[in-house]
């Protein structure tokens, strides 16, 4: 039986657990053993874009050393996943660590990633027709380089409608530190990103990343719009699980 | 040691969003400017080869600058064009006020040129008793009523078709008002052509510096640029001195992916090889060509093997064309020569990292600017090395104000949050704390109340999935 590692992220951690669970759902669903060690805390992406690296690198010595065996390690969530794949590597240039790090890095997918491109799972839909649009996460597209996995699985679900946004790869503003160091611009950035997701018609907004969930939903709930941004492996495991 | 004096960007761009006409005109200008350039690469495959072709000539230059420049140099010198260094700004005014003043000239007609905006030289100029009048359409608009360049090839995006009218008809001797843009363009034209003719002097800059042959290329839309180069009897060029590629074969592909960049053009409607002064079996151009190479920090950039990449730049735009930021604030918000990613890379970098602390963080790192780079400038990593320079003294780098915007509150901040993330007791009796109280949470401390102008308060679920897995007990091992 294959066996993964599940690395939950500090912000579905904390806020978007039931995602976590979704996400771990779906691999024993896809037949995968999934391993969840404990002592997870944040892949130290905060500190390493604001610079602070020596602090970054004590984070992400902790949580390298949670996965001694050579397995894949799945995130639901394309920022980290980038920051442990694509930067890891970057920050520990020069470490005596380094290797140990990028053999680490090489193991890292984000959970759609894994369920299409090694898995390659095949979903039944037994959910009622909806239409739903995607926000496309900068980190996930741009850092780590998803290739429209996450759209694919939509695209298996019979009963799933999906209206594109206008502006589905401009960043919806939340940016880490940037969302509270430029609240003004960053603001701005939300709205149009909530406006433009309102406008699809659609009744979910679906997305890889916490940060985008946690910045547009709150957006949109400050406006007292019905409408929600949900991660996509929660609306998978909904779609697909028999109840 | 925090800096002086920090320009703070929040403020600025903050003031720009206020305005909803500014944000309508470059919203609409952005948009455009993507779609045509979409529309010319149409082949992902086609524009990825372009790029690491480009990418390629862009940082084999660099590589050998210094003996490029000495090869260019020297050709220039053969071919007739005098070379001058200026390594501050100041020189480099002084040194063009020099050359006028040994030509009594008192006039001078200027094609665009971001180097001479990055001198202040009209300013300069001006005060010594010197016109410095601008024939580009767009600087010349902007210059009517006292602005800089809102972005680096379309300087006056900022205006409407309106405003411009409105603006002609006050300040253009005897026009009439119109929003006619032939008319408009007609007027202004009018006011040019005389200029070149009785300017003493004409001014350009340079696009691509070719070390084989010493010739100045430059690339320009509306014939401005050769009027300012070949009519008057003495023309000067600025460069910055990365400018410089080794061969006229360089050349074709940087232009290709320039103004397909820049304006989602194949090719210019003009593009000038600029070869020296006017022979003397030759009825035309000027009689003296000088050239004027400006280092203000390039050489210091250079240095460091990472910051080198901004030096790739030719300076298309398509980064603030793509930006989210610039598309909802414009360029004056920058308070900078040069705006949008490529300015918030290079600013810090001239000016000093303290000082523009808060523009290095003006950006939420979503890598739109690098992925249409024509020569792949990784602006969102060289932003991280900015932040970190900016807060730390001991990278071991030679750039300007490092450490210099270091706050005790920042560093007290990571160093809270490093202790308790890498120790995963205390961050499980954080988020025991933070699930339990949940909406009790306060809302007042200053990062929340930053993150609640615009959204609800964040409210951590009731039990984590850390808790929730170990509850589950058997994935662990």
């Amino acid at each position: 039986m294959r066996e993964v590692y599940f690395y939950g992220t500090c912000l579905v951690d904390l806020f978007f657990p039931d995602a976590g669970m979704a996400g771990i759902q779906l691999l024993r669903q896809a037949g995968v053993k999934v391993v969840f060690p404990e002592g997870q805390t944040c892949c130290g992406q905060p500190a390493f874009n604001c610079g602070y690296w020596e602090e970054a690198r004590d984070v992400a010595r902790t949580q390298v050393a949670l996965f001694p065996k050579d397995l894949p390690v799945i995130l639901p969530s394309g920022s980290c996943a980038g920051m442990m794949k694509v930067h890891y590597p970057e920050l520990f240039h020069g470490q005596p660590d380094e290797a140990r790090v990028r053999a680490f890095s090489a193991r890292v997918y984000e959970l759609t990633q894994f369920l299409v491109d090694v898995l390659d799972v095949k979903l039944e839909d037994l959910g009622e027709p909806v239409k739903v649009t995607w926000h496309s996460s900068c980190h996930a597209v741009r850092d780590l380089g998803l290739k429209g996995e996450p759209q694919a699985l939509i695209g298996q679900l019979a009963n799933v409608e999906l209206a594109p946004l206008t502006r589905e790869h401009e960043c919806c503003g939340f940016g880490g530190t940037f969302s509270v160091r430029q609240p003004e611009i960053s603001g701005v950035m939300s709205c149009d990103k909530a406006a433009d997701a309102e406008a699809t018609g659609a009744s979910v907004v679906l997305s890889t990343d916490g940060g985008c969930l946690l910045n547009v939903n709150g957006t949109l709930e400050a406006k007292q719009s019905p409408l929600r941004v949900q991660h996509i492996a929660e609306f998978l495991w909904e779609r697909t699980h028999a109840r | 040691m925090h800096a002086e004096t920090e320009i703070l960007f929040r403020d600025s761009a903050s003031k720009a969003l206020l305005d909803p006409q500014l944000r309508a005109n470059f919203r609409r200008a952005m948009d455009g400017l993507i779609t045509k350039r979409r529309n010319q690469f149409p082949d992902p495959a086609d524009l990825q080869d372009l790029r690491d072709l480009s990418t390629a000539i862009r940082s084999r230059s660099l590589l050998s600058l210094p003996e490029l420049l000495e090869q260019f140099e020297a050709n220039c010198t053969k071919n007739g064009i005098q070379v001058h260094w200026a390594e501050t700004c100041e020189q480099a005014n002084e040194l063009i006020l020099g050359i006028l003043r040994s030509k009594n000239a008192k006039t001078l007609v200027k094609g665009k040129s971001m180097v001479s905006e990055e001198m202040h030289l009209n300013a300069f100029l001006e005060s010594k008793g010197i016109e410095a009048l601008e024939s580009d359409l767009g600087e010349y608009i902007i210059q009517l009523d006292g602005e800089t360049p809102s972005h680096i090839i379309m300087p006056a995006i900022h205006k409407n078709k309106d405003q411009i009218a409105r603006q002609f008809s006050q300040k253009i001797k005897d026009a009439k008002y119109t929003e006619d843009v032939d008319e408009l363009t007609a007027m202004a034209r009018k006011v040019l052509r005389e200029k070149f003719l009785h300017a003493d002097a004409g001014l350009s800059g340079v696009n691509f510096a070719v070390a084989e042959t010493g010739t100045l290329c430059l690339v320009e839309n509306e014939g401005n640029g050769r009027m300012s180069t070949h009519v008057p009897p003495l023309h000067i060029a600025v460069m910055g001195l990365e400018k410089v590629v080794a061969c006229l074969e360089d050349v074709a592909p940087l232009y290709a992916i320039l103004t397909r960049s820049a304006t989602g053009q194949a090719v210019s409607t003009y593009f000038n090889l600029i070869s020296g002064p006017r022979g003397t079996d030759e009825k035309d151009g000027p009689r003296e060509v000088h050239l004027v190479i400006l280092d203000n920090g390039r050489s210091r950039i250079y240095a460091d093997p990472q910051l080198r990449a901004t030096l790739r730049c030719i300076r298309c735009g398509a980064c603030m064309n793509h930006c989210p930021v610039y598309t909802r604030i414009g360029g004056h918000a920058y308070e900078a020569t040069y705006p949008g990613p490529i300015g918030k890379i290079l600013t810090p970098q001239m000016e000093g990292v303290g000082v523009r602390h808060d523009l290095i963080h003006g950006s939420s790192l979503c890598g739109a600017c690098a992925e249409v780079c024509p020569v792949e400038i990784p602006i969102p990593e060289i932003l991280v090395r900015l932040r970190r320079e900016a807060t730390h003294e001991d990278v071991g780098s030679n750039v300007i104000g490092r450490g210099t915007g270091r706050t005790a509150t920042e560093d007290w901040a990571w160093r809270l949050w490093g202790g308790v993330l890498k120790r995963p007791a205390l961050y499980r009796v954080a988020t025991w704390f933070a699930t339990r109280l949940g909406k009790a949470l306060p809302a007042g401390a200053p990062l929340i109340k930053n993150w609640t102008r615009t959204r609800s308060k964040p409210v951590p679920a009731r039990r984590s999935l850390s808790e929730r897995m170990r509850a589950e007990g058997g994935s662990n091992e």
